[in-house]
């Protein structure tokens, strides 16, 4: 009990000290920080434990240990790796497609002039369309097998990816190009060294944003029309008004949704280097 | 040779008209070392641009070793008065990027990367990104940049602007003994008349804007200069009070445009 209280505040106290001082390694911050995140989600978890069946209706909230319990069924009978393999399958598929896609449609327009001008009202209206409108329609096409599903995440990665590398082309800093040029860069090497370095930073930014747009995207896809995935275990939850399963099937996506944001963040910070101590 | 033939810029950005340069005639020779000073906005970026080739002039011409300049002018080494240095790469990494696009052996590429930041004082930063080193620095990694490639020709737009006035004397004692080592040309932009008075075989002094060239004077002390001691000898006194009988003028004419 008495952990949470003295996990937060301390959490804070060094928080703020790291933001006066940038820190350049700030290994005891980094430790404070993470006791702290743990304290919260202790806390919220006690609070949820005693919250349920006594202030409200576990009906609606279920309870932790009904939700562990439930996710440790699913995994002993092999329903929860099915279904997580299913989805997970689903949305790197979508992710791929749609990121080499968005890649290669946003560098041809980010390239021409005339291509992006062309084009630029249909971006738009498509872009302020909500991809998942076109869940039914994608279904109606591909099936209510793993394809649309794919489909579904690729189309939500394609923009995303799209619009980055779009605006990353777009945005190079036309003196880079001069002085290479003056340097005597061919027109490929000023690709390769100029660039794709420069619009790297933009596309990494896609990349990292739509990996939850794909897992979002395959789940839609499984909750409106499947037989299988984490989508199709918490639709099939509610049916049955099994709260515990739903909020099951919600832990694990939050969970693969926290472990692929941390390998892309420090993939990123890996290839970002050169921004430098922020 | 630089021939400035008539060379003259207008810019149009939309309705807005701009005049930067009246028709500049001006010729350089090989190895020569000359400076444009004037005040600031009176075209001499601009000038230089055209002759790196990044600008067209919208009338006249630039012939540069008996070619007409069209494009990039890759017999130059052009430091910009913006920094340049791509920021993804290092220090030494920038400095290596003009002989990586000539292919240049890899080996010989370290050799010269180390030598080049030996040469202006940064032996230590090679590993350094552009955003982990600060504006002096950044200064002279662009100055080993073009060095290291040995352009016959240096454009340099206020290289030395950023540096405290210590380093700026030293860099500028460097740069003169590379000039008078390597035999090359050097068309120097500066806002500092004593700079310009130490470094230069002539100077042009620049009207304010739309600038022409309002007079090419001469710089006859003896060489070599000491940058540390020639601003105590008579004979720079009366150089730079010339000069700045020439330039203050100007820099009041543009003071009282961009004030009135
Ligand atoms: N790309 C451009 N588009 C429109 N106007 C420009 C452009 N570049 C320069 N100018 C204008 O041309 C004039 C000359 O600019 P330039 O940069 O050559 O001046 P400068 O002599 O180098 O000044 P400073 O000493 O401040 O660097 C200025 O009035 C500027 O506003
Ligand atoms: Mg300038």
């Amino acid at each position: 009990m008495s952990a949470p209280p003295a996990g937060g505040p301390v959490a804070g106290a060094e928080s703020a000290e790291a933001l006066a001082v940038p820190a350049t390694g700030g290994g005891a911050n980094d430790l404070a920080i993470r006791a702290g995140q743990c304290g919260i989600g202790i806390a919220l978890l006690l609070a949820w434990h005693f919250a349920s069946g006594r202030l409200i209706d576990p009906f609606y909230i279920s309870a932790p240990l009904a939700v562990a319990s439930k996710l440790w069924t699913w995994a002993a009978d092999g329903t929860l790796w099915l279904a997580f393999s299913y989805t997970f399958q689903a949305m790197i598929l979508g992710f791929v497609v749609g990121s080499l896609a968005g890649f290669a449609v946003g560098f041809a327009l980010g390239r021409s002039d005339v291509l992006a001008r062309l084009f630029d009202p249909y971006i738009t209206a498509i872009y302020c369309m909500p991809k998942i409108a076109l869940a039914p329609l994608l279904i109606l096409w591909f099936g209510i097998g793993i394809e649309s599903k794919v489909a579904m995440a690729a189309l939500i990665v394609f923009f995303l990816v799209f619009l980055n590398t779009f605006s990353g082309v777009r945005d190079v800093n036309p003196l880079y190009l001069q002085v290479t040029a003056i340097m005597g860069a061919s027109p490929l090497q000023q690709l390769r060294h100029v660039v794709f370095p420069s619009a790297a930073a933009w596309v990494l930014t896609g990349l990292k944003v739509s990996v939850p747009y794909a897992l979002i995207g395959a789940v839609v896809g499984e909750l409106i029309s499947s037989n299988r995935g984490i989508g199709f275990l918490i639709g099939q939850a509610s049916g049955l008004f099994d709260t515990a399963g739903v909020f099951a099937g919600l832990a694990v996506l939050a969970v693969t949704g926290i472990v692929l944001n941390a390998g892309l963040k420090k993939l990123e910070n890996r290839l970002l280097r050169w921004r430098g101590q922020r | 040779m630089i021939e400035i033939k008539g060379a003259a810029k207008t810019f149009r950005t939309g309705a807005r008209v701009t005049a930067a340069l009246e028709p500049i005639d001006l010729a350089i020779a090989d190895g020569e070392f000359v400076s444009f000073i004037g005040p600031s906005g009176c075209g001499k970026s601009t000038l230089l641009n055209m002759i790196a080739g990044i600008i067209a002039p919208s009338s006249g011409a630039i012939v540069h070793d008996g070619r007409t300049v069209a494009g990039a002018n890759t017999a130059t080494g052009y430091m910009t008065q913006q920094d340049s240095l791509l920021p993804w790469r290092t220090a030494a990494a920038n400095i290596a990027l003009p002989l990586a696009l000539r292919r240049t052996p890899p080996a010989a590429i370290d050799a010269r990367v180390a030598q080049m930041l030996a040469l202006v004082g940064l032996a230590n930063f090679g590993g350094h990104f552009p955003a982990e080193l600060s504006g002096g620095m950044k200064k002279r990694v662009a100055l080993a940049q073009i060095l290291a490639y040995d352009p016959p020709t240096l454009l340099m737009d206020e290289p030395f602007g950023a540096l405290d006035a210590q380093l700026k004397l030293i860099m500028q004692g460097e740069l003169m003994r590379i000039w008078e080592n390597a035999g090359k040309t050097i068309v120097f932009v500066t806002h500092d008349l004593a700079e310009a008075i130490t470094l230069s075989d002539r100077v042009a002094v620049f009207s304010s804007r739309p600038g022409r060239i309002k007079a090419v004077e001469t710089i006859d002390l003896p060489r070599p200069r000491d940058p540390l001691r020639i601003q105590f000898e008579p004979a720079y006194r009366a150089v730079h009070q010339r000069l700045w009988d020439l330039l203050a003028p100007e820099i009041e004419a543009s003071r009282a445009e961009a004030f009135a």
